[in-house]
């Protein structure tokens, strides 16, 4: 155990700070939710990224990446939030299918889709989720019936987070007949291809945040199956392990957000409750813990661990304490809480709104609450 | 920047998982408790044995010369059979607290005297009637004086296995030993505290799963009903976010600076919540039984509570993160930040 960063991983961060303090755009774009002209302000931002060969700095070169480990990402994460860098727009491919491409993806496959996924030229939406599937994925419907060499893709998903905008989708579906988790097989489509129709949904803050996905009879080649036909469910349990347990909600968000906060209460403090203060502390001690059991992680699994179930316990960890982050700024913002900020200052109440969905997405709290009792404590199911 | 453990650590933990687990088990508390004993020569005899007490001594004063963070994965297992001898207390505070104002004192050439801690944070000292040396805290500095040279009155305490004393004392019978780092000492005692605190949370939580498991109510085991797998899943889950802030709390406390001891006392706080959440959830779990003398759930809620409070209460301990919070920089890049690498 070495708590302390090495000259190299010093001069890392000093790079990629050098870097984003010339890059980061000094106005915010419009939320990448909010309309089209916001979305492809961020695919711009991606291009940008890339440019400068940060698309996705863990993987390999030759997929778009730098090769560089965990705690390296770690370290950009940490100076991407702190340059208070745009939010990634293709978050659903860098962060959950990308990890799983690289473990389950054919050489060929991992060329033909890694590179513009580093690069945002193809953004991707996730759609496993249907409307009589949702905690229980299982029982997904979209059928996708072989033939020949290609995929025949029926079905009807929804709350796929950016698909109203996006280029590309990961999606999980069954080999018409089967049953639960046999027979399952994560496949792509592009989101503007014939037989798709996508219709945006407002989330509660306004924003087209996600999208309903209508499939006829959609035809994709065979080549867009990651991993073998049947095998569609351990391939997503293996994608919501990076979601939950390393990749999509990185430490740095956190803390920054605890750092605003504690920033919130100095000039604040003086007209508020001052018992407030214990939950100024605990958000930061909240950010700090998740951070040191990210540290963990992704020194466990440079070690070669893999993730287990143990990730389950991240997911409820961060979206509670958001929870908590946010309700304390809102206490502390007493009557104002309801006003809309002005634009350009910090966005507590949406942010307060969006850590409501925290519990739900990626999995609900109470269904994590059953994996933790069951696969890591041996409850009977 | 590497965040696993060694061979050797993991090696030393299991050791002592193993002693520990032999020694001190449910059957063994039980005979302490009919014989109202709260401390066991012939186990103590193991654990020095094994050399426990010597770990986080200097090679100087006859010790082993390792970490804080060897000692904290023993206390761990320490807090998992509720272990009533001061191994955290003695090996952990007294000794290197000696060893630091004077490593040549014939106490230490003894790896079994135990030495009692008295700061004056505390209202009550731990273990002083089994104590060769009690060090006190008056005006910064360190006073030792041995049992027979002070007045000690048991002070009752909820936890069977902790004795506990007031003490009356003259410093001009004391040995003086000058000024004494005690903030060091407060430390590494809220370390060890914390440490036990995740042992006893995992203990609280396994007693509970294996209770859930076994007993049958409408028909099934009541570890199969949703309510009762979110009570411990919840409990586990703060054992999983306290574990590394324990970890990091002991690998980064030899810096001793505002981030190091805020560090610390994050550890405490957490950890010693997650051992109180965690006991709450399996008496909750147990039913009756679980409120019942008979089943050891009772243990570990005790020892949480005395070792919450002491060394400082959470209020006291969440001032000093407060004080990190609003005198040093803050924000992603400040994790393992250190007080004098910023001006
Ligand atoms: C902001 C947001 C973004 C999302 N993005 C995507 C996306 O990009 N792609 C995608 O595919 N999906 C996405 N989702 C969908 C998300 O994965 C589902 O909402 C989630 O899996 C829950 O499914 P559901 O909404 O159908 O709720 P249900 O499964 O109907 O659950 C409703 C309630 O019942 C509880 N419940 C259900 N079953 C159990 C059980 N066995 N035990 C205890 N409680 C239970 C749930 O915890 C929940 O509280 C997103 C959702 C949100 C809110």
């Amino acid at each position: 155990m070495n708590l302390t960063y090495t000259p190299e991983q010093q001069a890392f961060r000093a790079e990629v700070r050098t870097w984003l303090e010339a890059h980061v755009p000094k106005a915010p774009l419009e939320h990448y939710d909010a309309t089209r002209e916001g979305f492809e302000a961020h695919r711009q931002w991606e291009a940008t990224l890339k440019s400068g060969d940060w698309g996705m700095v863990t993987w390999p070169k030759e997929y778009g990446g730098r090769g560089l480990d965990l705690i390296q990402w770690l370290i950009f994460e940490e100076e991407y939030y702190r340059a208070g860098a745009p939010g990634r727009v293709n978050q659903n491919g860098i962060f959950l299918l990308g990890p799983t491409l690289m473990e389950f993806g054919t050489h060929e496959q991992k060329q033909r889709f890694l590179p513009p996924m580093a690069s945002g030229e193809e953004i991707w939406a996730q759609a496993w989720s249907e409307p009589q599937a949702g905690s229980d994925l299982a029982g997904v419907r979209a059928t996708a019936l072989r033939e020949g060499d290609e995929y025949v893709l029926n079905g009807h998903k929804i709350w796929s987070s950016r698909a109203a905008f996006a280029d590309w989708a990961f999606g999980l579906f069954r080999e018409p007949g089967s049953e639960r988790h046999k027979g399952m097989s994560l496949i792509f489509f592009r989101l503007d291809q014939e037989g798709v129709t996508r219709n945006p949904i407002r989330k509660i803050n306004g924003h087209v945040g996600f999208a309903e996905i209508f499939l006829d009879n959609v035809r994709v080649p065979a080549f867009n199956r990651l991993g073998d036909e049947g095998q569609g469910w351990h391939i997503c349990m293996a994608t919501a392990g990076f979601e939950r347990g390393l990749m999509l909600r990185s430490p740095a968000r956190f803390q920054e957000a605890a750092a605003a906060l504690a920033a919130l209460w100095q000039s604040r403090k003086g007209t508020c409750d001052p018992a407030l203060e214990a939950d100024v502390v605990r958000a930061h001690m909240n950010a700090e813990a998740y951070a040191l059991n990210i540290y963990q992680t992704a020194s466990r699994l440079m070690a070669g661990a893999k993730i287990g179930p143990e990730a389950s316990t991240n997911k409820i960890f961060w979206s509670e304490m958001d929870i908590h982050l946010h309700e304390t700024a809102l206490a502390i913002l007493g009557a104002e809480a309801e006003l809309l900020p002005p634009t350009g200052e910090h966005e507590w109440l949406d942010d307060y709104i969006f850590s409501l969905a925290g519990p739900i997405y990626a999995g609900s709290n109470e269904i994590q609450r059953n994996i933790i009792a069951e696969r890591m404590l041996g409850l009977p199911r | 920047m590497d965040f696993t453990l060694n061979d050797e650590q993991l090696m030393f933990a299991e050791t002592a998982r193993t002693l520990l687990g032999d020694t001190c088990t449910p059957d063994h508390w039980h005979k302490m408790m009919e014989q109202g004993a709260g401390f066991d020569a012939a186990r103590w005899a193991q654990i020095v044995e094994n050399g426990f007490t010597l770990l986080l001594l200097p090679e100087a004063a006859g010790g082993m010369g390792l970490t804080e963070l060897d000692l904290a994965l023993i206390a761990i297992e320490a807090g998992y059979v509720a272990l009533p001898e001061p191994l955290a207390e003695s090996a952990g505070v007294g000794a290197p607290l000696l060893a630091s104002l004077a490593p040549d004192h014939p106490v230490l050439a003894d790896p079994a005297a135990i030495i009692a801690v008295a700061p004056a944070i505390n209202p009550v000292v731990a273990n002083a009637d089994v104590a060769a040396a009690i060090l006190i805290e008056k005006d910064g500095r360190a006073y030792l004086v041995t049992p027979d040279q002070v007045t000690l009155t048991p002070a009752e305490t909820i936890d069977p296995f902790r004795r506990l004393f007031r003490i009356e004392w003259d410093a001009s019978k004391a040995e003086d030993l000058g000024p004494a780092d005690w903030t060091l000492a407060l430390d590494r005692a809220s370390l060890f505290a914390a440490a036990q605190g995740l042992g006893l949370a995992q203990r609280a939580v396994d007693l509970a799963v294996a209770y859930a498991k076994d007993r049958m109510q409408f028909g099934k085991p009541i570890g199969s009903y949703q309510a009762v797998k979110h009570h411990l899943a919840s409990a586990q889950t703060a054992i999983e976010f306290a574990r590394p802030v324990v970890l990091a709390a002991a690998a980064e406390i030899g810096h001793a600076d505002v981030h190091s001891r805020a560090r610390v006392s994050e550890a405490k706080i957490v950890a010693l919540e997650a051992a109180e959440k965690a006991a709450r959830a399996s008496i909750q779990v147990h039913g009756a039984m679980g409120y019942s003398w008979e089943v050891d759930v009772h243990l570990f809620l005790k020892r949480a509570l005395a070792l919450k409070a002491a060394w400082g209460t959470p209020a006291f301990h969440r001032s000093r993160i407060a004080t990190r919070i609003f005198t040093q920089p803050l924000g992603a890049d400040q994790t393992f930040a250190r007080e004098n690498e910023h001006a």
